[in-house]
């Protein structure tokens, strides 16, 4: 291994082919979206009829946008786990030791969450249309949906990663979850910004994942909104997670992992 | 004996009993606001949605319960323990039973602490307090029936790994089911058809029906049922799986 891109290219390859051998890793985080898309938008389809729901793409649309985000940001943070099992079984150590760029390291796990998610994200995508979703939106609509659900999946990989190296225990497992669980769930999940109430309308508001969830659901509606403030966000995340993870990456180094 | 210590084990780490005890309050809390507009639908039965989303926590705490009683189980293969229970005279259903104490004790303080959050945040039980202590009893309950299924699972599967991947088919057959909105305002068929033939409804919808409702017996009679049939045939399948694995050690 020369580059960083090697590093990052081989360590990519290490980690899918352990995803593939070992269906028990891949299938429960395919399934959870899976899962959720059809008890959100099977079950609560009625809600588009709530006085003031303004989305016109239909509710299985509405949902797929949140389901997106859900599976790429998840998709990210389970990868967070595999980072956390490399450094309790040791070969975080091994590859910290033999690679001559470490920056690949995050490289590679960020490729292996990326490749990962595309997997869900197709079977997502046929079990949305076979549910008869519409589509508003164009091929350039559609395309700017699934760069944000990217830009989400790296967020959630970075935010994960950190976390991995800083604890290098499985047992970190939760702190990646449960915060990126509750900002997602304090976004507009069910029903459009307007219709939350109380304190939560206050905090989805101020929730950076609400800005990419509503111009998601632009995108698929066809009327984009949002578009330079979700994009904003979202770089401005994956920069802040980006030093986040690399900082983590030189705590792991100075303890020799 | 085998009770204590599975109670025991279950509080002396926080990394399992916490989760369970935390995880639907979250839950509870984002979609009671969330959902809040669900009120607002022709039909909808109470003003109040936190009311109506309560009892799902309790279902969401005996699949942790579940989970925790089946990893519990599955650990005690994996180090040989049952092997060593297994030359004693303990009968297999007093090995379950007990296996199940840790699984029974924390679905117990999830059901109070469930009600007690609820009730602090404004939830009326329309059936007062006979009704409510009637909810902690169906709770501990479907807790100790879900417990049970976990055990089988881990008799069958043998590892902690195996409980664990079985949990996204449970939480999924929690999904289908009348948590979200009353059956009658699911708009989907094919979803209202698998809720309408899903028991999780039902023990949902008796649990609710006491806070909202008041005393509706064929809700209560159906929950009731439902329970002690998913406890019946839990421990069938779990004894008849723990003699195979018996035999196999």
């Amino acid at each position: 291994m020369k580059g960083r891109l090697d590093v990052a290219v081989a360590l990519a390859y290490r980690q899918l082919t352990i995803l593939v051998k070992n269906p028990s890793l891949f299938i429960p985080p395919m399934l959870f979206p899976l899962m959720n898309f059809i008890a959100f938008a099977g079950g609560l389809s009625r809600l588009r009829h709530v006085p003031g729901f303004d989305f016109h793409g239909g509710y299985t649309a509405f949902q797929f946008v949140f389901v997106l985000l859900q599976s790429a940001v998840f998709g990210g943070v389970f990868a967070g786990f595999g980072i956390a099992r490399d450094f309790e079984r040791g070969f975080a150590r091994r590859l910290l030791v033999s690679a001559p760029q470490r920056g690949g390291i995050i490289l590679g796990y960020a490729i292996a969450a990326f490749v990962r998610w595309l997997m869900i994200v197709v079977l997502l995508t046929i079990v949305a249309l076979i549910e008869g979703m519409q589509i508003g939106g164009d091929g350039v609509d559609l395309f700017g949906l699934f760069l944000l659900a990217a830009f989400a999946n790296q967020i959630g990989l970075l935010w994960a990663c950190g976390i991995a190296m800083r604890f290098r225990s499985v047992q970190s497992g939760p702190l990646m979850q449960t915060p990126v669980f509750m900002a997602l769930f304090l976004a507009p999940v069910y029903v459009p910004l307007d219709l939350l109430r109380g304190w939560t309308h206050s905090v989805a508001r101020l929730n950076p994942l609400t800005f990419l969830l509503e111009a998601g659901r632009g995108f698929i509606e066809g009327e984009p909104t949002h578009v330079e403030a979700a994009f904003a966000v979202a770089a401005c995340l994956l920069a802040v997670f980006g030093v986040w993870a690399l900082r983590g990456l030189r705590a792991a180094e100075r303890v020799g992992a | 004996m085998i009770a204590r210590r599975s109670i025991v084990r279950t509080m002396r780490q926080p990394g399992v009993f916490i989760p369970p005890l935390s995880f639907p309050l979250m839950l509870m809390a984002v979609n009671s606001n969330g959902l809040r507009a669900a009120t607002h639908l022709p039909g909808f039965p109470t003003h109040s949605f936190l009311a109506f989303f309560l009892p799902f926590s309790f279902l969401q705490g005996a699949l942790f319960a579940s989970g925790i009683a089946g990893t519990d189980l599955a650990r005690d293969i994996d180090t040989g323990f049952l092997n060593r229970l297994a030359l004693t005279p303990v009968r297999g259903s007093a090995l379950l039973l007990g296996q199940i104490g840790g699984a029974l004790g924390l679905g117990a303080i999830q059901a109070c602490l469930y009600l007690g959050v609820g009730l602090a945040a404004g939830v009326h039980i329309d059936a007062g307090v006979p009704g409510a202590v009637l909810i902690l009893v169906l709770a501990i309950l479907i807790a100790i029936g879900f417990g049970t299924l976990g055990l089988w699972i881990a008799l069958r599967t043998g590892s902690g790994e195996g409980v664990q991947s079985q949990f996204p088919l449970l939480f999924f057959v929690l999904f289908i089911s009348s948590m979200n909105l009353p059956r009658n305002l699911i708009e989907v068929r094919w979803f209202r058809d698998l809720a309408t033939l899903n028991p999780v409804s039902y023990l949902i919808e008796a649990l609710r029906s006491l806070v909202i409702v008041g005393w509706d017996v064929q809700a209560l009679l159906l929950g009731f049922g439902f329970a002690f049939g998913l406890i019946a045939l839990s421990m069938t399948l779990a004894v008849s799986q723990l003699k195979v694995r018996m035999t196999r050690t």
